[in-house]
């Protein structure tokens, strides 16, 4: 990570290079002042939830907007209460979380490999691409949560038909992505690597996937939250366990803060990964320069 | 000091290189171009921008293959990439995921060299360009001079009995440029590698090379061959107030200005169409 100072815009005075004192003076300066702007944001996101649910409550106290349909904050906090300390209709709460991360992460996993192996392949090979890109492109423009209910008859109502749904979601997403890193490699780099000696595996090894691999892991941010939508989804169209689960029972006995229920808590996961795959970026792509720094949306 | 010995490292002979544009029609690169470089020799490469200087390069590395004619490295005809070539790019072409010393020890890892002696070598040849102590940085990090350095001992490393160069030192601001030339000669004199050397700064030219080959306007063949018997070793900065500089510089030029006006008014009226 860079210090601070490197990530807020340069002050606009002119910096006499001979000033070292005024220089160290600047950089506390500009600390401060970043560390200010940081507890301002903070507050301010707090504020927004704080608004948002507020108003929320109230409209439904004050019977403006109707809790049978929109469910009410005081009342969400309860049913995930009641779920954490009594347990779920189909068991604990950790156990339905469980399932449902256990089908996205295979199917994440599963997907991601799939996905950057026939990427690389087919983004290295022309022929190869040429034959099989308009049935990728066909396979990719079909509305695919309508296989899940193939899915569920093909593997029933367990894991596999959920991972099955998980994967065939985040598969396109790597794939297009992975795809299009190895064509935007550059040439110059290819051709140097081939004048140092490199054979064309070493080529794919040492320049064609590092380059590839920033394309790659910008889908990944995108493809865990497709994962989890396909475990979801699955659940949700049949299963015995799970988050998706809940949700149908919660819409079936017409329970909207058992909806809003699981979705936050649906939240809470994403948000948590997304945080995971934010780290590994920053482990695998150390060598770019850190133009994105204090974005962290 | 005219490099003498007539073995040649590198021949063309009656070659023409066409690409085919988006559209299909062919475009010429070269036409019907023969030129010989001794071993050792310092050969500049001058010409209008784009009329196809680094294409001629591109044909003796071997990354692309003549459409008629033949090329031959140090006596065998070029089918491939020859390995006894080395190639520093217009544009970086460091691999910036790479550090300084994975990208210096590239090629000899490339080549099957063990990765402690690759990297035993790549610190001397780091030390050579002078960049020692960044050794772990990234090339983002470092200046543009630098990164050119990178790729001096990235190409050097693998000891090439060829080495071509396109317009490596056009990015660099002047003094940084000079610096580079300067250092450039210092270390090709220590080999007895051929260097092709592709510039459209004719000072460049004359104050690097023992003699300057000038192309014409697109399809390029050649127009003219000059030699520079500008003693060495020489110095870049110092080279280019001799009188005798002056007057191959106006000798060259004569016939540079007119291919350079014609390629000028070619893409005056391409860019009016």
């Amino acid at each position: 990570m860079r210090p601070p100072e490197l990530i807020t815009a340069p002050l606009p005075a002119a910096r006499d290079a001979a000033s070292g004192a005024d220089d160290l003076v600047d950089a506390a300066a500009r600390a401060r002042a970043y560390a200010q702007r940081r507890r301002n944001i903070q507050i301010a996101r707090v504020s927004v939830a704080v608004v948002f649910l507020a108003a929320w409550e109230i409209l439904t106290q004050l019977e403006i907007a109707d809790v049978f349909f929109f469910g009410q904050p005081s009342g969400i906090i309860n049913q995930i209460w009641r779920w954490v300390t009594r347990g779920t209709a189909q068991g604990a709460l950790w156990e339905q979380i469980a399932v449902t991360l256990e089908e996205t992460i295979l199917g994440f996993l599963i997907g991601v490999v799939l996905g950057v192996v026939l990427g690389v392949l087919l983004g290295r090979n022309r022929d190869l691409a040429d034959v099989f890109g308009p049935y990728i492109k066909a396979a990719n423009s079909m509305p695919r949560v309508v296989l899940g209910s193939i899915f569920i008859i093909w593997f029933g109502l367990g894991l596999p038909s959920k991972v099955a749904l998980a994967v065939v979601l985040v598969f396109f997403v790597v794939f297009f992505n992975a795809f299009q890193g190895v064509r935007e490699v550059d040439r110059n780099l290819i051709a140097n690597a081939r004048i140092l000696g490199a054979s064309p595996r070493r080529v794919t090894s040492d320049v064609i996937i590092p380059s590839a691999l920033s394309w790659i892991i910008a889908s990944l941010h995108t493809s865990f939250g497709f994962a989890l939508v396909g475990a979801v989804v699955g659940e949700y169209l049949g299963a015995i366990k799970g988050l998706g689960l809940m949700i149908a029972t919660a819409q079936n006995t017409f329970n909207p803060n058992g909806v809003f229920g699981a979705m936050f808590i649906l939240a809470a996961v994403a948000l948590l990964a997304e945080a995971g795959v934010t780290a590994l970026e920053n482990r695998l792509i150390r060598w770019r320069p850190n133009v994105i720094t204090d974005v962290t949306l | 000091m005219v490099v003498s010995g007539g073995t040649p490292s590198i021949e063309l002979r009656g070659v023409y290189k066409r690409f085919a544009t988006p559209t299909g029609a062919p475009f010429t690169a070269l036409r019907d171009l023969t030129l010989s470089v001794r071993q050792g020799e310092f050969c500049a490469i001058v010409g209008p921008t784009g009329c196809g200087k680094s294409t001629t390069l591109a044909l003796i590395s071997g990354l692309e293959p003549p459409s008629a004619g033949r090329v031959e490295v140090l006596g065998r005809p070029v089918t491939g990439i020859v390995p006894e070539t080395g190639y520093v790019f217009q544009t970086d072409a460091v691999f910036p995921w790479k550090s300084v010393l994975d990208n210096v020890a590239a090629g000899p890892l490339f080549r099957g060299v063990a990765r402690s002696a690759a990297r035993a070598r790549a610190k001397d040849w780091i030390q050579r360009v002078g960049l020692a102590g960044f050794e772990h940085h990234y090339p983002h990090q470092l200046s543009g001079g630098m990164r050119k350095r990178v790729a001096l001992a990235q190409t050097l490393i693998n000891n090439p009995r060829v080495i071509l160069m396109d317009e490596p030192f056009s990015a660099l601001d002047v003094q940084t440029r000079t610096l580079m030339e300067n250092e450039l000669l210092a270390l090709w004199s220590a080999t007895s590698a051929s260097v092709v050397f592709v510039t459209h700064d004719l000072e460049e030219a004359i104050a690097l090379a023992d003699r300057v080959v000038v192309l014409t306007a697109g399809p390029a063949t050649i127009k003219g061959i000059y030699s520079v018997d500008l003693p060495r070793p020489r110095n870049v900065a110092e080279v280019r107030f001799d009188p005798r500089f002056a007057d191959i510089y106006q000798e060259i030029w004569a016939d540079l200005r007119e291919e350079v006006l014609v390629s000028y008014e070619r893409n005056k009226r391409n860019a009016a169409a």
